[in-house]
This record gives C-alpha cells, structure tokens and sequence, in this order.
C-alpha cells in the first residue's frame, strides 16, 4: 500500500517581521539602561554619606530652566521625525535646528553650574562622595547629550546639503529613539539628585 | 533544497596570495568567517589560560613547594580567571553564535554585518591589551607586571594605594573594551534572530540554539553593562580620585563586590545557556528523536534568564550580609535549580527510547549531562548560606564551578566542535583521535575537579599560595595535580585532530549526520551568500521534511 504523499499547503505564509533598525537601538538602550541603573544605584547608595562638605542641599540649586529646555526638546524632534514622514523637508530641518539648540543650551547650563560648583562652591570629584557620584552621573548623562547633539548635527549637515528626503524617515526615527532616551535619562537624574538627593 | 550555487567573482579565492587571504580576513564582515576568528582566538587564549592553570597546579603539587614566587602565583591565578571567562568562554560561545544562528534561522548573514566585525576587533584588541600587561604594566613604579588583584578584584586592593603600576588599569580597560565587543554582539545577535528570519519560522519555529542564544544574548546586554559602570567608577577612583569605593572617604566595599556579581552570576548563566543550546542540538540528532518538550525547554531557558539576575548575591555570604538578603537569595539560588532541572529531564528524555549514537559529540553530551547534574547539586548544596559559611571561599566552592565550567560548559563545547567541525571545514574529524581526547580529558577532568572537593572540605582556602605538610590536603592535591597532565594531553590531541582533519580528513558532504536544521542543508563549508534561494520552513525540523515528504513533520506541531 503505498503512502498517501502529503504536500504543503500551497499557501504564501503571511510574513512581517521586525524592523532591525529600532531593534537594535532597543537593545543599546536596554545596555544604556543598565549602565546608567547602576550609577543611580550608586548614587542614591551614597546619598548623606560624605564625611566632609560641601553637601547637597547647600550647593545644589535646581536647574528648572534646563530641564524644560531638555524635555522639551523631545517633542521638537518627535514633531521633526513626523514632518519628514510626511516629506516637508524645510519644517523637518527647522524643528531639528530647534532640537539641537535646545539640547546645546542644556549643555551650556551643566557648563556654567559645574563652573559654579568647582569654582565657587569648592565640590569637585575629589571633594567627597557626593562629588565623586555627581560628576560621575551627571557627566555620564552629558556625555550621552554630547554624543546625541554630534550625532544630530550630522543629520542636520546633510539636510542643509539637502541630501535628506522622506525615505531617511526610518532611519532619523531610530536616532531620535536615542534622544528620547537621554531625555527619559535626565527626567530620573532629576529626580534623584536635585529632589531626592538634596 | 539549497545545494544549488552562485558563481561568485571570487570563487578560486583559495589560490590567491598570502597576503591577500589575510587581508580578506582582517577585513572580513562574513558571519561565517568572524565565527571563525572568534573560534580560533578563543583556543590561542585556551592555551594560555591552561598553561597558567597548569603553572599553579605545578606551585599546589606539594607543600611547601617553590615553583614560582607568590607574586607570580597571585598574577598567575588572575590571568587564569580573566582569560578564560572574557577570552576563552565568551568568544568561542559568540563565535558558534556568529556562525550558525544565520544559517539556522535561514538567513544570508547577522543585522549587522559591519558591527559584527568591529565586535570582534574590540574583543580581540581587549585580550591583547591584558596580555600587554605583562610588559607594560610596570608602570614607572616598577610594581609588577600583570594583575594580581583576583579576577573579580574586590576592592581595595585595586586602589591606587595597593596596586601601585599599570596592572589594575590593563585590567580595566581591557575589560572594558572587549565588553563593548560583547555588548555589541549581543545587541546584533537579539536583531538577527528577531528581524532575519526566514519565511515561517515563527519563534515557535525556530530551533532551540536560536532560542538558547536568544536568551543568552540577553543577558549580555544586561549584566556585561552592570560590569562597565563599574569598571568606570574604578577608573574614575584610580584617576580622578574619585571615592566609590574608598572606605577612608566614606565608601564601601562591599558595594563594588554587588556590582562586580550583579555582572558576575547572570556571567555563568551567560555561559551555560549556549552549552545547553549545543546538548540541545546533538542529544537529538545523535539518538534519532525530535527534542522532547520544545516549549517546555524555553519556557524553562527564559525562566533561568529572568532568575539568573537575582541571586548574585550568594557570591557574598561570606561578607555578612541582612538575615533578610541571605534568605532573599538562599531561596532565589534554590529557586534557579528547578527550571535547570526541568532542562536535564528534558535531554533525558529525548535519549529515553532513541536510536542513541556513541560518536564523540554524543559522548562529550551524554558527560556533560552526567557532570552538569553534579555541578548542580554541588550548586545547591551552597546556595544554603550556612554552608557556605563553611565552605565559602575554600577549594570545594573552586571544585564546584570548574565542575560547571570545565565539566558542564566544555564538555557541551567540545561536543559542539565535533558535531560542526564537518560543517565549517567541509572534513571529517579523525573519530579515533576524538574518542582518545574523550577519555583522556574525561579521566584527567575527574581526578582533577572529584577530588578537589575534599580539600576544600578539609578547610584548604583557595588562592592560597603554598601549605603546610600533615594537615591531609597533601595527597589530594597530588591527585589534583595529576589529573591536569591528563586533560592537558586531552587537548593537545583535540588540537591535532583539528589540525590533521582539516587538511587530511576525509570530505564530510553536506549533512554527514543526517540532522535536521537547515545549516546541513548548504554546502560544507557553506558558500558566503549561506543559501542561493532563502528557504522556507514550515516546522522545527525543515531537513525532516524535506526527506521523509510522506510524513512532515507539520502535520503534528
């Protein structure tokens, strides 16, 4: 008796996997994450353990202005990516010019505050553990605007040379997932060290 | 299915001159050729780690004994520790990621070719840079050459205070940098086999080592992290003067001993998960049966992924801990051995009733199931803190984890090189070679690591540099010493039959063992674009379908 013989069913597999651009940036993030968890922890960990001055809620003054300058500078680019979907190249370059200055501003505020810090208030690296954790997270976190801000001002030399159309939509959404995540970063600095920690 | 073939532009690339073939390989972002490089990279460092094993057993042979100085003893046991977890266990693990997730999930290469390369250089120049040490790392203070501060280095031995030179520092950074290379592997491996899988293989489809290696991927990204943050603050602290750990100023110690073993432990699991992935792809292939509970073994895999990140702490009973954390993590270690048990049932029970082949990959398997299950009782018996109490830090806690590392993760990888050997060189492995290299290395592994226990259980600390005679650890660590020449012999046989099979052996043909993933389905070794049509895949044996059409397997899952 000889078997039936079985064919596949000569149906098309329906097939959609996942985009590996945003993939891959979940998983830097995820590694970012982890890092970042740790330095917190850190933080958080020394909080009222430094032996000598100066200490936090002496020095310490809340940079509101910044903050608001950083997190806003989510939506211009959240806003910029959905201009260039939408393949209005000229508004797209105007709310990323806006991104940039605004994370630049940020920048030069953790400038002139660490300025302040070391040269009036005396707290430097060396100073105690709240010196050493603070500079150590927050210029941790610049350190990651500094990388962003390079990396936007790459993308924004290529629109002025106008070689950014609709098609790089995808891959810009991938590098502000990035900014998204500094800023989300920022909100739990804040948070731990100007609140909590003061 | 896919033994059709492309003619390239560059087949005949075996006849070009030296220097060409070594610049295709340096700049190489073939998966299939990195796989190799990690391979080959990781057995150089196999050898220096061995010979520094080697060195301190020589040192431990007899009381009293005066082979090398402590210095060199202190440094010799570092080396050994960083090598073979960052250098050895790690990039070989990669390396058979790198080369076969992309032909198993039916796909032309990993998501990111480019980055895969620049992984393995940094790696590469990581272990580089460790080994450097030994001639830089003198520094201006003339304070000795390589590490000497134990692999997991606890503070505050690694201040600027106690470890004068450059020592600390190579440590650190090369750490720092091959676990960039790491991070970015991980990172590339988690987008292959998430976006490039091929036409329906679901991920209930895809085969366990994907799976496995999955998960194992994972974890790197979120425990290698965990070890650069720290490894920045003690820069900072060596550099800056800065005072993370730095008990004068306030800081703790203790915290860098939780931050190196929140790296630390999912690290074992990091390793052991692609271990299981190799047991899980020979132990059915070699007893002729379908992997028995397929959903129960990952289910079981991300279970140990999620536990593995909270029980590092049993690393630190010693150090006088909460009753609380203590019993937090007695019971998350106790906890961890449950999945882990349900994953050896499994291996069981799909030998239970099979044809079962004895070639040397299912011999290696069938004892690293055997040894992998004592390592685990080992385990439990420690996770109890009380006993660790006795036992923490003592030559029974060194015999367990080489039980795991040695017994369990090399074995399943030896297994692995003979099972795929045929595949990446196109040859067959000398199986009388492979059978001599089993037993050696099987009889030096079990004078070695069964008897180590019992000094430890004598109270013999580890990292000790010599002892006093009539405390009855002399004989054992005779027997200790012995059983090394034989695994030593072990390998250099392995490493001759690699050698002679891949100029001599005998041609492999694509699928020398009739198993069922689709990598058998290319050519040995595969050409680079892996498969002329993308295939397409309707079960989690493909290559059982497509030989036994009268009985697919679809028609069951």
């Amino acid at each position: 008796m000889s078997a039936p013989s079985i064919t596949a069913p000569n149906v098309e597999i329906p097939w959609n996997l996942p985009k590996r651009g945003p993939v891959g940036m979940y998983g830097l993030i995820a590694a970012e994450a982890a890092i970042f968890t740790i330095f917190v922890v850190a933080y958080i960990f020394y909080i009222g353990k430094s032996l000598t001055g100066p200490q936090p809620r002496d020095v310490l003054h809340v940079p509101i202005f910044l903050t608001i300058c950083l997190l806003s500078s989510s939506l211009t680019i959240h806003f910029a990516v959905r201009l260039l979907k939408t393949g209005r190249v000229h508004y797209f370059a105007l709310c990323w010019l806006l991104t940039i200055v605004l994370g630049a501003v940020f920048l030069a505020g953790t400038v002139r505050e660490w300025r302040h810090l070391i040269y009036d208030e005396g707290l430097t690296i060396q100073a105690n553990l709240f010196g050493t954790t603070y500079y150590s997270l927050v210029g941790l976190h610049g350190f990651h605007v500094t990388v962003g801000l390079l990396a936007l001002a790459t993308v924004l030399l290529f629109t002025l040379r106008g070689d950014v159309g609709r098609q790089h939509a995808e891959r810009i959404e991938v590098l502000s997932m990035y900014w998204h995540f500094v800023d989300v970063v920022w909100a739990v600095v804040f948070v731990v060290v100007y609140i909590v920690g003061r | 299915m896919s033994t059709e073939s492309v003619a390239l532009p560059l087949s005949g690339a075996s006849k070009l001159p030296l220097v060409e073939q070594l610049h295709q390989w340096m700049t190489t972002v073939d998966h299939k050729r990195l796989g190799i490089l990690y391979i080959l990279y990781a057995l150089v460092f196999l050898i220096f780690g061995g010979v520094e094993a080697t060195i301190m057993r020589i040192q431990l042979i007899r009381p009293h004994n005066d082979f090398v100085s402590p210095q060199v003893f202190n440094r010799m046991f570092t080396m050994h520790g960083t090598t073979m977890i960052f250098f050895v266990a790690m990039p070989i693990l990669f390396g058979f990621a790198n080369y076969f997730i992309p032909l198993m999930i039916g796909a032309r290469d990993m998501a990111y070719p480019r980055l895969n390369a620049f992984s393995f250089w940094m790696t590469a120049f990581g272990g580089l840079l460790l080994y450097f040490s030994f001639v830089g790392g003198d520094g201006l203070y003339g304070a000795g050459n390589a590490p000497d501060v134990g692999w997991f280095a606890y503070a505050p031995l690694t201040s600027q205070t106690f470890s004068r030179g450059h020592s600390t520092d190579f440590w650190i950074l090369s750490l720092l940098i091959s676990g960039f290379g790491s991070v970015g592997t991980a990172i590339n491996i988690i987008a292959t086999i998430l976006c490039m899988r091929c036409r329906g293989m679901t991920l209930g489809k895809m085969p366990l080592f994907a799976w496995l290696n999955l998960v194992m991927a994972g974890l790197v990204v979120l425990a290698v992290s965990p070890l650069t943050a720290a490894q920045l603050m003690l820069l900072v602290d060596r550099y800056l003067g800065g005072h993370f750990f730095d008990t004068q100023a306030g800081g703790s110690a203790v915290i860098w001993m939780h931050f190196f073993w929140i790296f630390g432990h999912p690290e074992v699991y990091v390793l052991v998960i692609p271990a299981f992935a190799f047991a899980s792809e020979i132990i059915p292939v070699f007893s002729r049966k379908a992997i028995f509970g397929y959903p129960v073994m990952v289910a079981a895999t991300v279970c140990i992924g999620f536990i593995a990140m909270s029980v590092w702490a049993h690393h630190m009973f010693t150090v006088g801990m909460s009753s609380a954390a203590n019993t937090f993590f007695v019971l998350s270690t106790m906890a961890i051995a449950v999945p882990t048990g349900i994953k050896i049932f499994n291996w069981l029970a799909t030998m239970w009733g099979g044809q079962i082949h004895f070639k040397t990959p299912m011999l290696f398997c069938v004892a690293f199931l055997f040894q992998f299950l004592i390592a685990g009782l080992t385990g439990v018996m420690m996770s109890a803190a009380p006993f660790d109490w006795q036992l923490g830090n003592s030559y029974f806690v060194i015999a367990h984890f080489h039980y795991v590392i040695v017994g369990g993760i090399l074995f399943a990888l030896f297994g692995a090189f003979y099972y795929w050997f045929p595949k990446m060189s196109g040859r067959m492995y000398r199986e009388s070679l492979g059978r001599l290299h089993f037993w050696l290395f099987i009889i030096g592994f079990h004078l070695t690591f069964d008897f180590m226990h019992i000094p430890g259980i004598l109270g013999m600390p580890r990292r000790i540099y010599t002892y006093e005679p009539g405390r009855g650890w002399d004989i054992w660590n005779l027997i200790v010493t012995i059983g090394v020449f034989f695994q030593a012999a072990g390998v250099l046989v392995f490493l001759a039959n690699l050698l002679w099979s891949r100029f001599r052996g005998e041609l492999a043909g694509s699928d020398p063992w009739d198993a069922w993933t689709l990598e058998w389905s290319t050519s040995s070794p595969p050409p680079p674009y892996n498969f002329a049509t993308i295939p397409e895949v309707r079960s989690r044996r493909p290559l059982w379908d497509l030989k036994h059409p009268e009985d697919p397997d679809w028609q069951y899952e």
